[in-house]
């Protein structure tokens, strides 16, 4: 690696200031810095400081997320061998590789898109890029249907940086979830491509040789269309053997994502724990109503509640776009409402809401909005119970 | 039985190079200096010019805005040096000593003989009254104030730190001579902290007219900003005093001899020394006199103080004022090839992403680098984990910050110093300089207040 370091050593003059290639130092520090920890030192303060920095806590939220998108590849070629009807002839290498190849370009498509726009902005405000990006431009291949097109990907990957992201002041100043951001995008303006029973599976929109039978329809989608008896069976929603968004389908795979958040520190087991209560109270609500009114035409209060955990984008929202610390709740108390209210309003929509099949995104993004306003009241009852502790003594 | 207060949240960083338990005499060293760093908000005002002949305890400066606040010489001689930096600031008054060993004399008594104002003036005319710092603020105490209670950590949490149980061993007279000088200054309590899970010395079990306390758990159980939080903490108005034992001793040296010693104990600690212990020496030695020879390599940090709070010192420099104890840690002025990304089982961390939390128990070695970038805050919840206080550190240092000056005081700015932040700062994964942050914002109170 001596090699490398002097040579990295060699050209660092001409990317510093006065160097002929200034204008690309964001772009040469980000290389540097990827490839090396640097040699800054402390001089005041605390003289160690703790091995972490946001590369490791970025890079782990990604590999957390790792077991997510590799079932997602596989789950791919299985729908779509299983559309075709051609499923039992193909090797497991073959399922997967097909995946794999689906769902490369759009994370690829993802990640240039995002890199390039975080490094000019890094570039005009003379800051180092930043590593926020690592784990959006993961999270929004997760979240989107196979069948996406491409430039819509970098359309709404370019929307959440730009919009959502850079004109709130950059990584860590921004309100809302930026993956999320490009999903809600994608979703208003071509609802078509992000909803419907054709998105889901790899090739289904052609159409050409699907299988009698196939529907493509997620479990959610049934159950909008009042279609119990079509949904799939639990374990085969908790293992993600169904369609759907490309990282969300398996509850399984998501769950060993949540165990490496929590136990390396990096997500809120908090927000994760009193997300699912809050579902689970709703749905156990809706539960009873269709339990006392078994004439009632929706699906949905006839399910057992804890199959909201398994349907739709919820385990994943909750473990991975909930807990992003900048969006939510900056509070511990705030955090246990935040993550309740989410599952509160996840639930909600999806049960009585007609137009969207699914409340995870729309309920996280409302989350997103009142997390300030969480913070705020939690700060104040802090301020009160100090100021209590005045007047407690006063009395004595 | 002492009461036993458990501290849940902190940290405790293991670290190698603890300090043996072995006491030794360091022999008078060619140089003393008194550094007008060393306080805090402190201008100095200098008394002396070179050449003059100055006693252990004659003053070397004073503070300009509170000129009875007495900076005296630890050792007799001559002054040597007054050493300026940048703008003509002083950085130290050195004194060559004579070896005579000569005291300037000071008004002698047991505490029930003298009255409030003869201690006061005896501490700051010995140079002694520095050694009583406040709260709020983290200053030196102010001498018309009367606190509401006066606060003494008899442990030290702090990684590397030094073990008050072995220093104060056979101090037991003077230790208590201090503490009753010191309860004519408040008419409040006396509160003395001790680790719950040592042997406490006899000076501390001992003594009378204070209320022990024991506190179990990680850093930082043993900060005094802890315990105040704990049994007395600070509200708008109220004052509390705090000083280390060894300054006690100081005190009570003081008023049954008459003179001011400026001897003390100091552990020299660190991965970097080659022989860790004790050592008995006057504050304000060269500090060569203690690391010579004694020290590997020359890429290192000297640090006054412990590693997470210390002041950055060279070899070149002199023993703090305040600080019990030197370490010296390696430098951390490399790169290292992709090691964000390495499994570390070698790097310590809070957090369980390196591998290094299959090994608990194990002592690190680590260095100064800071590991990564500045960034903007972003991990929420971390600092909470840390931080025992009813208070909300990072709303705190937000207003801070925005110096929001109302949201500072109603989010408990009267009670922090930067060493209550020093854990936060060194888990922070933005890499932000917090305890120069929380000085500012404790300036920044200081001027609006005062």
């Amino acid at each position: 690696m001596k090699g490398l370091r002097n040579y990295l050593n060699k050209i660092k003059p001409n990317f510093e200031k006065g160097g002929k290639l200034e204008k690309f130092h964001s772009l040469f520090d980000s290389v540097e810095t990827l490839l090396f920890v640097p040699n800054k030192v402390t001089y005041s303060g605390s003289h160690i400081r703790d091995a972490i920095d946001m590369k490791r806590t970025m890079i782990m939220v990604v590999l957390a997320m790792v077991p997510a998108l590799l079932f997602g590849m596989w789950n791919v070629g299985y729908h779509h061998f299983l559309s075709i009807g051609t499923y039992a002839d193909k090797s497991f290498g073959e399922v997967f590789f097909f995946g794999f190849l689906k769902v490369l370009p759009i994370i690829l498509v993802s990640y240039g898109t995002g890199l390039t726009i975080e490094i000019i902005f890094a570039q005009i405000k003379h800051h180092d890029v930043p590593e926020g990006f690592f784990v959006t431009g993961m999270l929004i291949p997760l979240i989107l249907p196979v069948n996406i097109p491409l430039w819509m990907v970098a359309l709404a990957t370019a929307f959440a940086v730009i919009i959502g992201v850079e004109a709130f002041g950059g990584t860590g100043m921004n309100i809302f979830n930026p993956a999320l951001l490009a999903r809600a995008f994608l979703f208003f303006a071509y609802p078509s491509e992000m909803s419907g029973d054709k998105v889901w599976v790899a090739g289904l929109p052609e159409g050409t040789g699907v299988v009698d039978g196939f529907s493509g329809a997620t479990p959610l989608a049934h159950l909008a269309q009042n279609e119990a008896s079509k949904l799939a069976d639990f374990s085969d929603m908790f293992f993600g053997f169904i369609p759907g968004s490309i990282g969300e389908t398996s509850v399984l795979a998501i769950l060993i994502g949540a165990f490496i958040l929590v136990f390396t520190g990096i997500g809120s087991w908090k927000i994760m724990l009193s997300g699912v209560l809050g579902a689970l109270a709703m749905g156990l609500t809706f539960q009873l109503v269709g339990i006392m009114n078994p004439s009632i035409e929706n699906a949905y209060m006839h399910i057992p509640a804890y199959y909201h955990l398994v349907m739709g984008g919820f385990a994943f929202g909750i473990v991975f776009m909930a807990t992003d610390p900048v969006s939510a709740s900056q509070t511990e108390k705030g955090k246990w409402i935040y993550g309740f209210l989410i599952g509160i309003i996840a639930v909600l929509i999806r049960v009585v809401n007609p137009a969207y099949p699914e409340g995870v995104m729309l309920a996280i993004l409302l989350g997103n909005a009142w997390a300030s306003l969480i913070d705020h009241y939690v700060i104040e009852a802090n301020i009160k119970k100090r100021l209590k502790r005045v007047k407690v003594k006063s009395t004595i | 039985m002492s009461k036993v207060i458990k501290i849940k949240k902190g940290l405790r960083i293991n670290l190698a190079g603890k300090a043996g338990k072995t006491m030794a005499n360091i022999p008078t060293a060619a140089l003393y200096a008194l550094k007008p760093s060393d306080f805090i908000g402190v201008v100095p005002k200098l008394l002396v010019k070179e050449g003059d002949e100055v006693k252990a305890g004659s003053p070397l400066f004073c503070d300009k805005v509170k000129p009875e606040i007495l900076f005296t010489s630890p050792v007799s001689g001559t002054v040597k040096e007054i050493l300026r930096g940048d703008r003509r600031k002083i950085l130290s008054i050195t004194v060559e000593p004579d070896g005579k060993g000569q005291y300037k004399s000071f008004t002698r008594g047991a505490a029930n003989s003298l009255n409030r104002e003869t201690i006061v003036e005896n501490l700051l005319k010995s140079g002694l009254w520095p050694s009583l710092k406040m709260r709020p603020y983290g200053i030196i105490a102010r001498p018309q104030d009367k606190p509401k209670s006066i606060f003494i950590s008899g442990m030290d949490s702090a990684p590397l730190g030094v073990d008050y149980n072995f220093i104060m061993k056979g101090l037991e007279r003077e230790f208590q001579a201090g503490i009753d000088i010191l309860s004519k200054l408040t008419d409040g309590k006396i509160h003395l902290g001790v680790d719950a899970k040592a042997e406490t010395c006899a000076a501390f079990t001992g003594a009378q007219n204070l209320v022990l306390t024991s506190y179990q758990g990680p850093h930082p159980a043993g900060n005094v900003g802890t315990h105040i939080h704990k049994l007395d903490p600070i509200n708008k108005g109220e004052v509390v005093w705090t000083l280390d034992p060894q300054q006690v001793v100081a005190i009570g040296h003081l008023f049954t001899e008459g003179r001011y010693d400026a001897t003390r104990i100091i552990a020299l600690t660190g991965s970097e020394v080659k022989n860790t212990g004790y050592f008995k020496m006057v504050s304000g030695a060269h500090l060569s006199t203690i690391l010579a020879n004694n020290v590997k390599g020359s890429n290192v940090r000297i640090i006054g103080g412990n590693v997470l709070t210390g002041s950055l010192l060279d070899s070149d420099d002199f023993l703090g004022y305040y600080e019990p104890q030197i370490t010296v840690i390696p430098e951390g002025n490399h790169y290292e090839f992709m090691g964000w990304i390495a499994p570390g089982f070698n790097k310590f961390s809070f957090s369980h992403t390196f591998f290094s939390w299959l090994t608990p128990n194990k002592e690190y070695i680590v260095d100064t680098n800071i590991k990564g970038g500045h960034r903007a805050l972003m991990i929420t919840g971390n600092f909470e984990k840390v931080f025992p206080f009813n208070i909300l550190p990072m709303q705190l240092l937000k207003a801070i910050i925005i110096e929001d000056i109302d949201l500072m005081e109603q989010l408990g700015i009267y009670e922090v110093t930067e060493e209550d932040f020093a854990l936060c700062e060194f888990i922070d994964t933005s890499k932000t300089e917090i305890q120069s942050i929380v000085r500012k914002g404790l300036d920044l109170m200081v001027k609006e207040m005062s």
